[in-house]
């Protein structure tokens, strides 16, 4: 994908959250760092450019909420969360780079649970590449990109890596 | 074949791989920046309703506290908690010190524990490191005889950065008893490298030049000190430990270096005003001062928690 193929797919993605959420004031945008916060600020510009409606964004943490703790040989860091509060009446929207596993995912969502209790939680990814260990599924994909394990996702952004956006998929 | 979580980033790993930490005097100035970026992180989770995340869950943590102490030990049992690890206390009175257990003994039945992390508070210097090299768990020095506090250090440099933004140009202010107190050698350590200027200030007796060699200046003079200082760090007068020979006596002590409310006025305005706790109301510090706007007092309790946090997460996250 390049830079303007994800123009184009975080626009559309920006199209299926207006159709979907009417009340666009109880939508928080929650990027995980540090793409997802970038793909969160992104798709909130495009809201704004199309309905000229603010909406709210927010960043999740989800290291210290991962389920590896007694296994990692490598020590993720952590970020401050942040999210407007109170959250009950809410659809707080997780937006990330890349869904795999969907471990990031669960993370993300007990996260949100500590900050308060949402209406509902929706998930938005710029690209899919399958192999789910967890019951989780996207609401909206920029792109599905069917992968093998052994294969490299590489998404970069302008904001997060001082180089032109795009997505690699690097095989081995 | 690897599943669960992708490899993380290099910029998202962290930039610490320290497994114990004893003192601030072998941090590097990034490592200890990056312990004040990951207290920002925990900080936040205790204005969540939930105060509590499953970062070291699992992990057991073993406070050994063989000098009294009270506010360092629930500060850090709290920090666990809040972590989700599980926590042992022993202090001297309970544990088999008491009964002529040596150190090294009580160290390798905390390992035939398995504990993952032990956080020691020990009246002789360098009893931290002691256990450090010998036992695979985590340890955590919460204060070794007159040697060093870092944690009291971190949370010091977290509050003055969290107010002024920056520490680097700073002017800081250490009053009090400086020989024998692990506070003031740990925030010497961690301002110099942060960038600050650093003047210590008590009678000859408890403030030697020799300090001036670690590139601290000394003054004997409070009033000379107080118009240029950004931060006033107070410490206690411990007198009930004093030795006569080095102190001049309470009343003398209060005349000569008490910030009494006379000579707050000296201060600039944004004057921070810090004090480790507890306060001698009255003796290193007057009431009115205490508690006054400048005073950051309180706000050292609450980060303290967050960078025991911290800590705690960064030696003890991994699997070792």
């Amino acid at each position: 994908m390049d830079a303007e193929a994800i123009r184009r797919a975080l626009r559309r993605i920006a199209h299926e959250i207006i159709e979907r959420n009417p009340h666009l004031e109880n939508v928080v945008l929650a990027g995980i760092p540090s793409r997802g916060v970038e793909i969160a600020r992104r798709i909130a510009g495009f809201i704004r450019e199309i309905e000229k409606a603010d909406v709210d964004t927010g960043v999740i943490d989800v290291a210290m909420h991962r389920d590896d703790v007694g296994t990692r040989k490598e020590l993720p860091v952590v970020h401050a969360s942040k999210l407007p509060v109170p959250l009950e009446e809410r659809t707080v929207i997780i937006a990330d780079d890349v869904l795999y596993t969907g471990r990031t995912v669960r993370a993300a969502m007990d996260a949100i649970n500590s900050f308060g209790r949402p209406a509902r939680i929706q998930l938005a990814v710029l690209v899919d590449r399958g192999h789910r260990e967890l019951p989780i599924r996207p609401d909206y994909v920029g792109k599905n990109l069917p992968t093998a394990t052994r294969e490299q996702i590489q998404v970069r952004l302008q904001e997060t890596d001082n180089g032109p956006d795009g997505v690699w998929l690097e095989k081995d | 074949m690897e599943f669960g979580w992708k490899k993380i980033d290099d910029d998202m790993t962290a930039r610490w791989t320290r497994k114990d930490l004893l003192g601030l005097r072998e941090l590097t100035a990034d490592e200890i920046n990056f312990v004040l970026e990951t207290t920002d992180a925990f900080k936040q989770v205790g204005t969540r309703e939930i105060k509590k995340v499953p970062a070291l869950r699992g992990k057991t943590l073993v406070n050994f506290f063989v000098e009294p102490s009270t506010r360092t030990r629930t500060s850090f049992e709290l920090a666990a908690f809040r972590l989700s690890a599980d926590v042992i206390n022993i202090s001297a009175t309970t544990s088999s010190l008491t009964k002529g257990e040596t150190l090294k003994d009580t160290a390798r039945n905390l390992q035939a524990l398995q504990a993952d992390i032990i956080v020691l508070r020990h009246s002789s210097a360098g009893a931290p490191q002691f256990l450090a090299s010998r036992l695979k768990a985590s340890v955590i020095n919460a204060g070794d005889g007159a040697h060093e506090h870092p944690t009291q250090a971190l949370l010091d440099l977290y509050t003055i950065r969290e107010r002024r933004g920056e520490i680097a140009g700073l002017h800081v202010a250490i009053i009090g008893d400086i020989l024998f107190s692990r506070v003031a050698r740990s925030n010497i350590f961690g301002l110099l490298k942060l960038g600050a200027r650093v003047t210590l200030v008590g009678p000859s007796t408890l403030v030697p030049r020799e300090f001036e060699k670690l590139g601290a200046e000394v003054s004997y003079k409070i009033e000379d000190v107080l118009p240029t200082a950004d931060v006033v760090n107070l410490l206690r007068i411990q007198h009930e430990r004093q030795r006569r020979e080095y102190f001049p006596g309470l009343g003398e002590y209060i005349r000569l270096f008490g910030l009494t409310k006379q000579r707050a006025k000296l201060l600039k305005p944004d004057c921070l005003i810090m004090h480790p706790g507890p306060i001698n109301r009255g003796v290193e510090i007057d009431s009115e001062v205490a508690d006054g706007l400048q005073s950051v007092i309180l706000d050292q309790v609450t980060n303290g928690l967050a960078v025991r946090m911290a800590v705690l997460y960064l030696c003890g996250g991994i699997a070792r």
